[in-house]
Formats: structure tokens, sequence, C-alpha cells
């Protein structure tokens, strides 16, 4: 066994030497990791992203190595590739070891939502790509742009209360609790986490709805397509005890936009915060190049 | 034709063997497949590293793994669908799924799974052993176990194992849950050494009681009092059949997850071919389940390449549809 898996790395090692320092041959494992790699010029060097890579158009018509719960070493392998960047929470485990036995280099992003952390997953793939000076300016684009919405958003007065909805298939849509990524960008954008009970995600009750009494309901295109539409999510049995005071909105983002934490967090935190603070004006922010879908 | 279904199964496990080596998402050429399975054997031949430590590294021990949780998997169903004289009994019926499910998915969700590569083997072990404990300690009454009463408590103990395993998968948070509900369709992606020696010695010892289970469960078949009369020991026989079918399948669960079909089906299929008779059942399920799920696996991991499916969701998809026709062409001769 040991014999087998030394030869593996040899067989690594190899390519990395001819691929020279930089490499050349990147998968990807995480949305926000697979925009970073784009935002910092080097897209063209990825052979395989998994599925929840959907941005930009180009990284979602590559080799789909899987979920990225479920990946499959010889899979990976078959791309050929020589440095795999992954999120925290990419797996199985033994797959991610039997992958690092045969030599590939495997980054694991930090996790975090916060605007700090996703400048360090950018320093992280900027180093590992050979884009270092490309990542620091990303860095401080991406934090100037962060500085500009979070300095916009009114420090009195009382602060909205926000619900964020998740709904896949037939499924009863989830309540995102404390210790999420919606939940993080609610607090971002100037707003209150409706429901703070419980980490992660729950099950939606008419009652506990009624109960967290949102201001606005947050939720995914991903999703409503999921459940039918907007008008299937108002006629959801949850909205009807709320229906009578009408003043419930909803709000409604592409999820890898909302949820990616790359590069585009500082523009959907910007949307975001301007959508639940009617009243203030938060300024638009400059377009930039990663948020083209055809970047 | 019977004669010859021992070696015709494993003239089947052979090819499903061989092709779980040849193929997958990385292409070798025969050749080089050929010489790295001569070196991985110790014989003095040039090889293609890359085909070394592909085969060697990642396709040998996936296609033990499946071939040895195919082969107790069928195995097993043929000895539980013998014991309760019922086609539609599976190794289910006992409980060990259901019992290894929620000690796995209790893993998961308190954490234990990350702490040691032993962590959810263990776990799912014992929780399936402790089904199958419970099962037959309900089912006992005066030295003797009902096979009918066996199937109640086995009813009873499954539902109990599954909303406690519910209640378990409400209260974990998002990505736990995305973890057990993959961990529930079963997969032998992460093969390991450590896996495949956990399942060798429950393996061997269902292969060691084979011969007198086969001899059992032929006398069992005509009745309970007939089989006592013919000097089988009845108690003992349900006790040994129950006892290493619980200690094997908990452990190719806990190994692998809970891998549906084969331990249904299988048997079945064989016995279209052979009667009931279970001196040639028992090691025909074995093999042809061996060759299943290994065939399984290599579709599993071709279709979507680079990406794999659950192999639980394959042995369904593939088997299904083809045990449906079997069933359709043979409907006189089934009179099972």
């Amino acid at each position: 066994m040991r014999a087998v898996l030394a030869g593996l790395f040899c067989l690594s090692a190899a390519t990395i030497c001819v691929a020279g320092e930089t490499p050349q041959r990147i998968v990807a494992a995480g949305s926000g990791l697979t925009e970073i790699v784009h935002a910092l010029g080097a897209g063209d060097r990825l052979v395989g992203v998994d599925s929840t890579s959907l941005f930009p158009t180009r990284a979602s018509v590559l080799p789909q190595i899987g979920y990225l719960r479920a990946l499959s070493a010889e899979g990976i392998l078959s791309l050929r590739p020589n440095l795999m960047l992954a999120t925290e929470d990419a797996g199985p485990p033994a797959v991610l070891e039997q992958l690092r036995s045969a030599g590939l280099a495997v980054l694991r992003a930090r996790e975090g939502f916060e605007p700090e952390a996703v400048a360090a997953r950018i320093a992280m793939v900027g180093s590992a790509t050979g884009k270092e000076s490309e990542a620091a300016a990303l860095q401080v684009t991406f934090l100037s742009d962060i500085a500009r919405v979070q300095h916009a958003i009114p420090a009195a007065g009382p602060k909205p209360r926000v619900l964020f909805l998740l709904a896949a298939g037939s499924a009863v849509p989830m309540v995102s609790g404390r210790d999420t990524g919606a939940s993080a960008m609610i607090v971002a954008a100037g707003g209150i986490n409706a429901v703070d009970a419980y980490r992660g995600y729950k099950p939606l009750t008419p009652e506990a709805f009624a109960t967290a009494a949102p201001d606005f309901v947050l939720t995914t295109e991903q999703s409503l397509a999921a459940l039918g539409g907007r008008e299937a999510l108002l006629a959801l049995p949850a909205f009807a005890v709320l229906a009578r005071s009408g003043r419930v909105q909803v709000l409604s983002y592409d999820s890898v936009y909302l949820l990616g934490f790359g590069p585009r967090t500082a523009h959907a935190l910007r949307d975001l915060a301007a959508a639940i603070h009617p009243a203030s004006p938060i300024p638009t922010l400059p377009h930039r190049p990663w948020l083209e879908a055809g970047f | 034709m019977r004669r010859f279904a021992p070696l015709v199964a494993a003239a089947l496990l052979a090819l499903a063997l061989v092709g779980a080596l040849a193929l997958g998402p990385v292409r070798l050429p025969v050749g080089d497949v050929i010489g790295a399975l001569g070196q991985l054997a110790g014989l003095p031949v040039a090889a293609e590293p890359q085909a070394v430590a592909v085969v060697g590294a990642l396709r040998m021990p996936r296609a033990i793994l499946a071939a040895l949780a195919g082969a107790v998997l069928g195995l097993a169903g043929a000895l539980t669908q013998g014991l309760f004289r019922n086609p539609l009994a599976d190794p289910g019926v006992l409980g060990i799924a259901g019992g290894a499910s929620l000690g796995a998915v209790s893993a998961i969700f308190f954490g234990f799974a990350a702490l040691s590569v032993w962590a959810l083997p263990a776990t799912g072990f014992i929780g399936g052993l402790a089904a199958a404990l419970l099962v037959s300690r309900i089912a006992r009454s005066d030295g003797r176990t009902p096979v009918a009463t066996l199937l109640l408590a086995g009813i009873a103990v499954n539902a109990l194992a599954m909303s406690l395993t519910g209640i378990v998968v409400y209260a974990s948070d998002d990505r736990q849950l995305r973890d057990i509900s993959l961990w529930l369709m079963g997969s032998v992606g992460g093969a390991t050494a450590i896996r495949i020696w956990i399942l060798v010695p429950f393996a061997a010892l269902l292969l060691v009681g084979l011969p007198f289970f086969a001899r059992g469960l032929d006398a069992l078949m005509l009745g309970e009092r007939e089989a006592v009369h013919l000097g089988v020991g009845i108690e003992t026989l349900k006790a040994g059949v129950i006892g290493c079918v619980a200690l094997a399948v908990g452990a190719v669960v806990s190994c692998v997850g809970p891998i549906g079909f084969v331990g249904l089906v299988v048997p079945h299929i064989a016995r279209m071919f052979l009667g009931p008779g279970h001196r040639l059942l028992l090691p025909v399920s074995t093999l042809a389940g061996a060759a299943l799920l290994v065939a399984a696996d290599t579709f599993a991991r071709l279709v979507v390449a680079p990406a794999e499916l659950p192999v639980g969701l394959v042995t369904a998809a593939i088997g299904a549809p083809f045990f449906a026709a079997m069933v359709a062409r043979s409907k006189r001769r089934l009179a099972i």
C-alpha cells in the first residue's frame, strides 16, 4: 500500500515539475473559490469545478466533479490537476485523504462569512496560483466596497427583522437560524435575523413564523423556482398568518450571488442593505469586471 | 444448468472485477493495467507508475470492499429468506440496517465521526448489533424463538430505530444533514485498508458457517417440526444464522452505508435459476451479490465522471428494472 501511494506521489510530483512553479491545472470545490480564481484572472487554468460553481458562465461548463460533499478521488485525478482548492466543508474526508496521498496539493480555505474571511480566501487563492499582486488589488477593492456599504447603513433607528427561507424541492422550506451564511448577510446589511433560537436550518412552522414577525422575507431565486414562484411562496400557510398585517415583503436573489461569499459579496451586501433600508440612501457600488456572467 | 451455476456466478464476479480494475474516469490502456497488476503482485515486470498508482491505491481497494460487502449482503439475504421461509425477508427485517443507521447518524450528529476513522464503523456496528440483540430478546420465549414473533419484533425495532434516526436528523444542522443523507445512500468511495480489514473476519464468519446453514435451512423448508425430526438443532440454527447475519451485515452497513436491493433481490434471481435448495443457493447468492455490487460501483464511478453516484442508488436503478423483467418473464416458474 505504501509503495503504491509513493507511486501516486511521484506521478503528481512529476506533473507539477513539468508545469513549473505555478499550478496550471486547478480544480475548485466551492462557488466562492471558483469566482475568486476567475476574478484573479486565472479562470483559464480551471479544469474542473464542483456543482455549486455556477458563476461565471464559463466555469459552469467545465467538467463537474460533483457535489462538494460527495467528491470522487479517481474522477478528480482523471482531470490531471496539480492543485485543488476546496472549502472547509468539501469532502468526504476519506476522498480528500486519498487525493493528498496521490500527491495532489489540496488547499482548504478557512471558512467564515465575514468580509475579512472572504479577503483571506482571496489572498490564499492568490498565493496558490501565483497571482499575489492581483489578489492584493482585489482585496483592497473588495474591502473598500464593503466599507462604503457599511458606512451608509443607518446606525440609529430600529433595525428591520429579516427571515431567510431556503426551499429545495418539495419539502417544507427551511428557515435559517444563527451561524449561517444567510444570517451573516442579514446582520452585515444592518438587519436582525428574525430567528436566532437555533443554529443552522430548521423546517418552517407557521406559528414560529408569526412569532418571528419579520419585516422582510429573504429567499433565493432557486428557492422560489423550487416552490413554484412568488405566489406559491405567499400562499404557504405560514404567510397566511401574517397576511392580515400585509406588510411583509419578499426579497429574492440568486443563491450563489447572495451566499457565495466570493468577490461579488460586496455588491450582494449593497443590494440587500438598500432593499431593507428603503428610507436610507445606500450608494451604488462601481461596476466590477467579476460581476459579469461572461467574465 | 444448475450444476454450473456456481461457475457462472464466479465467472460473472471475475468479469465484474476485471471491469472494475480496467475501467474508471482515468483512462488506462489494458496493457498498463495488466502490468500494474503484475507489479502489485510482486512480479518483476515493468509498469506505468500512473497505472500502478490508480489501480493499486484507488480501484483495487474499492473493488475489494465492494466485493466483500456485496458477498455478505447476498449471502445474508439468502440466509434470512431461508430462515423466515419468506422470499420478502431481507437482513433489514432483523433491524440491523435500521440500528446501524441510527448508530452512524448519531456519530455524525455528535461529531464522533470526525474524531477517528474507526468511529463511524464502530458506532454503526454497535447500533446494528444492539438492534439485532433487542429483536431476538423481544422474540424469545421459553428458550424458543418463533420466526413469526421474530419478524414482528424486527418490524417494531426497525420502526423505533427509524423514528430515533428521524429525531437525530431533525436536530442536525444543515451540514450534518447533508452528510447524513449522503451516508444513507451508501457508497464504497471511502475504500481504505481499514474498512476492508474490518469486513474480512465477518465475511469469513458467514462463509465458515455456510455448510452448516445450508443443511439446516434445507431441513427447515419442510417445517420446524419436521426439521427437528431430521435431527436439526433448530434453535441453534436460528441463533447461528441471526448472530452471524447480524454481525456481518452490521459490519457491512457500518462501512459502506445501507445499500439496499442486493440482499433482497440477488437470492431471488439465484432461486429462479436454481430452485430452493440452499446447498447451491447460498454460494451462488454470495458470488452474485459480490458481482452485482462490484459492477454497480464501476457504473457509479463512470456514469457521471468526473463526479460519481452513490452506489446504493445504482444498485436499485440498474437492479430493479432487471429484476422486474425477470419476474415478468418467469411468472410461472416463480411459484416460490
